[in-house]
């Protein structure tokens, strides 16, 4: 079974590991102005904060299709509803924080009548830095996922974010997507397949998988290099849809390795690690280690020192990944 | 129950006849009429429902879908369709009526209002009931959606209006001056929202909960087009729809002054009639005698498949 989840592996750019790439709103910006040319019945909706959430190059390059909604995303969000109503799709885009300010919005005008919105935000977790508690969701993925028919996903560099752009904007039906404020780590090269719903093996392992997403996805590569100095065999998986989330590639990956670790820039409840607790609870119970923030707010801070000081950095998703094979080892699941 | 009433089409000149003027205002009061009577039927076989708000909205409702609107009953999802939302969406009872009053909706199905398995829920859910355009039942949200299709057909350049009705206490909603805000922003003349202003809402007079006034000015200073009117006038209904459509501007309010419970004298004016509540058997007779039915006619109502 090993070769099955082996032979789906993608790897990731050994050569570009490590090298600072764009942030994922610029390349999300970039990538929808870039679409939009294909697709006349894209529209951005905006919240006075174009600058910061990639959209400038949208509104640059397709001004009359460029709503100001103003400082009012509560009207912004449902007013999304109604222009995808009448053929329309709308990119609601803000930062991640006031999409749950307007989750409501999103739930009603958006996900009920099953709408072909988009919900698009920047600044998502401990990544945006400074900024500081107030500024950092720690739990949109949570609430987002908790929305009937929402899709949910959180590319890992600006190559996946420019293709899952592509992706939603071709999907039909409500979607919630991250993008990210701080230059992300470049994993991927051009030729990279994104599909929503599908996992990716970017390392291979038996000793034990961690399932990450976003920013931390170069960071569990990271600790499954660290591992391998201590002979472990760690393998990884980009997990750039959490919901749907990809329950076979889950199973096998319990199934072939015994122990789990999810990482994500996000509470540790309800976000990715509760929806692969959810998927292998019913499929593959196994040992899991939550890597992520317990259930605190953010602070100010550079994004390194917040994910050092928080433990979202490589070597605690080591230790966790340690942990869980310990637990695997003593046969508690 | 009356005989389905043929549903006037909206007429491009301001009426210049006035026997056609009477036979058209006729022609509302019984549909207005027929809402009244559906609307509490449905809530009384439903055992929960909103009567004071819905009653309050009526002749708002005739006006609009009796000659209004430009919905063609052959063809209701055309696209260049006019658009109505009802964003005090717990008037459902009285929507769906309204629906059946002018043959969009056969009025037996009134009967299954917020049944399981009915697509006449609670609150207006439009893939359910395609007609009610958008989901709503969260006070605010139907008056942004009405908005974002209102900026969506003129960026299609799709002539069509979009009519939204709103209840007082629906104000308190911030989103509302959000979106009160952005419409008159982008001048959207193809908008048209109307204030069901019965005074009331669920526990008390707005002027005890959160008071309103001065309405009329906080909707000026926001650049709309307002008038204030009877909302129980028809003949002022139509004509103040009509500025509305000709004032090419920007967006227009109409404040239509209303009665809670209108036309049934126990029900007028009383908060209790406001909330979602069980109307007894011996109720509803009372108030579909009140509204002109015949015993027979009740009793069919009320005790008919």
């Amino acid at each position: 079974m090993a070769a099955e989840a082996q032979t789906r592996a993608t790897q990731a750019a050994p050569s570009l590991i490590g090298s600072s790439g764009d942030t994922l709103r610029e390349a999300f910006g970039r990538a929808l102005a870039e679409i939009a040319r294909e697709n006349e019945r894209i529209v951005v909706l905006d919240a006075d904060i174009a600058g910061g959430t990639g959209t400038h190059h949208f509104r640059k390059e397709h001004a009359g299709r460029f709503f100001q909604f103003g400082i009012a995303e509560q009207n912004m969000m449902a007013a999304a509803g109604g222009m995808a109503h009448v053929g329309l799709v709308p990119f609601v885009t803000t930062f991640a924080v006031f999409c749950l300010r307007a989750i409501e919005q999103a739930r009603l005008s958006i996900a009920y009548p099953r709408r072909n919105a988009k919900i698009v935000a920047s600044h998502p977790g401990l990544d945006v830095g400074p900024d500081g508690g107030s500024a950092q969701a720690l739990e949109d993925i949570a609430a987002f996922r908790a929305i009937p028919g929402m899709t949910v996903i959180s590319p890992a560099d600006p190559i996946e974010m420019a293709k899952a752009t592509a992706a939603v904007a071709a999907h039909v039906g409500p979607v919630y997507m991250r993008t990210g404020r701080s230059p992300a780590t470049r994993l991927f090269e051009d030729d990279h397949v994104f599909e929503i719903g599908k996992g990716q093996v970017l390392n291979p392992g038996t000793d034990a998988t961690i399932v990450a997403c976003g920013v931390e996805v170069a960071r569990a590569l990271e600790a499954a290099h660290l591992l391998e100095a201590d002979g472990l065999s760690v393998r990884v998986v980009n997990m750039a849809t959490i919901k749907p989330i990809d329950a076979p590639l889950l199973a096998a990956c319990a199934r072939e390795t015994g122990a789990i670790v999810t990482a994500e820039d996000h509470n540790v409840y309800g976000g990715l690690g509760g929806a692969v607790a959810e998927a292998l609870a019913q499929s593959h119970p196994v040992p899991i280690e939550f890597v992520g923030v317990h259930d605190r707010f953010g602070a100010s801070g550079e994004p390194a020192e917040l994910a050092e000081a928080f433990g979202l950095t490589a070597p605690f998703i080591a230790d966790a990944a340690r942990k869980a094979i310990a637990r695997k080892k003593r046969g508690i699941s | 129950m009356l005989p389905a009433v043929a549903l006037p089409h909206r007429s491009p000149e301001p009426l210049s006849f006035q026997g056609e003027h009477l036979r058209r205002l006729t022609a509302l009061a019984r549909i207005a009429l027929e809402i009244r009577r559906l609307s509490l039927v449905g809530i009384y076989h439903a055992g929960s429902g909103h009567p004071g708000g819905s009653l309050s909205c009526a002749d708002i409702l005739a006006a609009l879908y009796g000659a209004e609107l430009a919905i063609s009953p052959a063809e209701p999802q055309d696209e260049g369709r006019d658009r109505f939302v009802l964003s005090k969406g717990h008037a459902a009872p009285a929507l769906y009526a309204a629906w059946a009053a002018v043959g969009l909706l056969d009025p037996a199905q009134v009967k299954s209002l917020r049944k399981l398995g009915s697509p006449m829920q609670g609150h207006p859910h439009v893939l359910d009931a395609p007609l009610a355009e958008t989901s709503t039942g969260s006070l605010g949200q139907g008056f942004s959606a009405a908005i974002g299709m209102a900026i969506g057909l003129r960026h299609r350049h799709i002539p069509a209006r979009v009519y939204t009705l709103l209840g007082d206490g629906e104000l308190q909603e911030g989103e509302v001056w959000e979106g009160a805000m952005c419409a008159a922003h982008y001048r959207l003349s193809n908008l048209c929202a109307l204030i069901d202003y019965n005074k009331l809402q669920s526990d008390d007079l707005n002027a005890n909960i959160m008071g309103l006034e001065p309405l009329a000015d906080k909707w000026r200073a926001f650049g709309w087009h307002v008038e204030e009117l009877d909302g129980h006038d028809l003949g002022a209904l139509l004509d103040a729809l009509r500025r509305a459509s000709e004032h090419g501007k920007g967006p227009s309010v109409l404040i239509c002054n209303t009665v809670k419970g209108r036309g049934v004298p126990f029900m007028e004016g009383k908060p209790h009639w406001h909330g979602s509540v069980k109307i007894k058997e011996d109720e509803i007779f009372r108030a579909l005698a009140a509204l002109g039915m015949g015993e027979d006619e009740i009793r069919e109502a009320v005790h008919g498949g």
